[in-house]
């Protein structure tokens, strides 16, 4: 009884901010402007427009989820290695720029990379060609990095400090050379990490319309930047949640795989 | 006499500016089954690293079969460790477990079938191919992990406290299936344990060590009869050891009394340790009056111990821990009885710091 009353605060949290916004995105999904049922907006994704936006939101965010856990996997390793108080001095220099505002932090990239940002200021100055990376799906693909990095690095931690060093040794002391322990022991044993991680990458990068509309100037259109037009500039809202649905669908497939796969649990960990 | 397999030579370690190992000189014979004891800290777990590759010693050499080895990868050397907690591969089965070191080595599926299978025999778990570590209980893991590094046919086997986490009665008989094992493969053991019974069981040749020194190497019997130190004394087996003096040869004065024993050459009137094994101390009744005794004292104590009692008696100022299949009951008058070859006379230590070392454990 007493314990049911502790989660009445909750309950009504998530009904009122969860399942509610959830109810009226599925209604609205799922009528037309008449309220008659219709499942136009659903098929509206298959308009080339929408096609085209979702490839490249796809497209971009796996991109940028494949150059994390490129730059993450041997962070984690290295965080791993260093002794306790070097540690977790790195580990604060990852998270410090995480306690900063997420839009702070991309307009900060604006600022470096604009055509008269401070980049190519100091290019200038010592007389090298400008670079021309603002507006492109290379400053969107750089946005998601700088942003969903810590992400990525994390999850992959979390499982690499858990290997027993004797599992390790163990490899070595059977005949295997440090790539082969790499391969065979390390690798494998750290899939529920890398598996997490991707999908703590892929969702939030897949789904963005912040940093596309800041460092993609309005050239590069993402699924994320198509449902928001929707609701704040056509105020069609019928198709953003149709649209939306379709988007909700394509993440849930995702994390299904990827809680088959991660008994562990490590994306709940964090 | 067999040669030497393993020789380690001045071999130092320490960590973050400890001494851990200190001028260390051992040789391990072929087809030896040596034990290093010691409290932890004293060194012996370094010892095994250094020899699996695990670490390098900052002074000293490793010899193996002749061969110097101390920079040399763990990969390349011909031993193999069975690690404290298993250390199994988790996301394998247990005959990928055991196959791991075959399949790095490149051997054919067909020899690689044949030793599972063998290995499997040989540690009593045939038909767990398919089974996951994780659904193996203890003693069952530790029997792959074994069978893991045996496979491999190494010349030296290296087990670092294998049965530390096991119960008592899976360790008993995990004690006799290792003896069995090293007698059947015919290959060098060498076993680190805290747990003096352990290595009074199963070893050839027990090298006790304490503060990353070696205080006495001799066979288990050595040991336990004629402990070189109080730390060995102490630290094998119960014991009574009492300071006292050597009058002359095969006379020592213990307690303010004389007691005959069988040491020669400490020199006479000199300072020495005696170690008596409770099983060695004699209870005699007074009433009695054929008995035969050396002091008197007052039993103050009485526990029942299953196969002795164990009781302390109060003589000449010092509480004598006895076991005995007799018992006499608290506040009895009995006569203590010592036969001259039970008493091991040894050296005081050399400096006051060894000795509170010794003590101490």
């Amino acid at each position: 009884m007493n314990k049911k009353l502790l989660s009445a605060p909750f309950l009504f949290w998530s009904g009122l901010f969860i399942i509610v916004p959830l109810l009226m995105v599925f209604y609205y999904g799922l009528t037309d402007k008449t309220g008659a049922f219709t499942f136009e907006n659903i098929a509206a994704i298959s308009s080339p427009e929408h096609l085209k936006a979702l490839w490249e939101a796809v497209k971009l965010s796996v991109l940028s989820t494949i150059i994390c856990l490129i730059l993450a996997y041997p962070l984690a390793m290295i965080l791993c290695k260093s002794g306790s108080n070097k540690t977790s001095f790195m580990v604060l220099i990852f998270i410090l720029p995480m306690w900063m505002n997420f839009l702070l932090r991309t307009f900060a990239w604006l600022t470096l990379l604009e055509k008269t940002g401070v980049i190519n200021t100091l290019l200038k100055l010592v007389g090298l060609p400008t670079l021309n990376i603002i507006n492109t799906p290379g400053a969107i693909v750089l946005g998601m990095v700088y942003n969903f990095l810590p992400f990525m690095v994390l999850p992959i931690y979390n499982v690499l400090i858990k290997i027993d060093k004797n599992v390790i040794n163990a490899a070595r002391d059977l005949g295997a050379n440090p790539f082969q322990t790499f391969m065979k022991i390390t690798l494998p044993l750290s899939v529920p990490g890398i598996i997490s991680g991707i999908t703590m990458v892929f969702v939030p990068a897949l789904t963005t319309f912040i940093i596309s509309t800041i460092l993609g100037g309005s050239k590069i259109l993402l699924i994320g930047n198509v449902i928001e037009q929707e609701f704040t500039q056509t105020g069609n809202w019928h198709l953003g949640s149709g649209l939306s649905i379709v988007l909700m669908m394509f993440i849930i497939f995702n994390m299904v795989i990827s809680a088959v796969t991660d008994k562990d649990g490590e994306a709940q960990a964090l | 006499m067999k040669k030497a397999l393993v020789n380690l030579e001045h071999i130092s370690k320490s960590y973050d500016g400890q001494l851990i190992l200190d001028d260390l000189n051992l040789y391990i014979r072929e087809n030896e089954f040596l034990t290093l004891l010691g409290p932890s800290g004293c060194g012996k777990t370094t010892t095994l690293r250094i020899l699996g590759g695990f670490e390098t010693p900052d002074a000293g050499k490793v010899y193996f079969d002749g061969v110097d080895i101390t920079h040399l990868q763990p990969n390349k050397r011909q031993l193999n460790t069975v690690f404290q907690k298993y250390a199994l591969f988790t996301h394998m089965n247990i005959a990928e477990n055991i196959a791991f070191g075959l399949k790095i080595k490149n051997k054919s599926k067909a020899y690689i079938d044949d030793k599972i299978k063998y290995a499997l025999k040989l540690v009593n778990l045939d038909g767990y191919e398919k089974r996951m570590p994780d659904s193996l209980s203890g003693g069952q893991q530790q029997r792959i992990a074994i069978a893991r590094a045996i496979v491999n046919e190494p010349k030296l086997l290296l087990l670092d406290e294998p049965l530390g986490a096991l119960d008592l009665k899976l360790r008993q008989d995990m004690q006799y299936e290792l003896i069995r094992l090293k007698n059947e493969l015919g290959i060098t053991f060498i076993y680190v344990t805290h747990d003096q019974e352990e290595a009074l069981t199963m070893s050839d040749t027990i090298v006790v060590m304490n503060q990353g020194y070696i205080q006495q190497i001799g066979t288990p019997e050595m040991i336990y009869n004629e402990p070189e130190n109080a730390f060995v004394a102490d630290f094998i087996g119960e014991s009574n050891i009492i300071s006292a003096t050597m009058i002359q040869d095969r006379l020592v004065e213990i307690l303010g009394t004389k007691f005959a024993c069988v040491d020669e050459g400490f020199g006479n009137n000199t300072p020495v340790d005696v170690v008596i094994r409770p099983e060695d101390v004699e209870l005699v009744d007074l009433a009695d009056a054929n008995a035969k005794y050396i002091i008197e004292g007052t039993v103050t104590h009485v526990i029942f111990k299953g196969v002795h009692y164990e009781m302390e008696v109060m003589a000449n100022g010092f509480e004598w821990l006895v076991h005995s299949t007799g018992m006499f009951p608290v506040g009895t008058k009995v006569g203590i009885h010592v036969d001259p070859f039970n008493i091991q006379i040894m050296n005081k230590p050399e400096s006051e710091d060894e000795e509170a070392v010794g003590v101490n454990e």
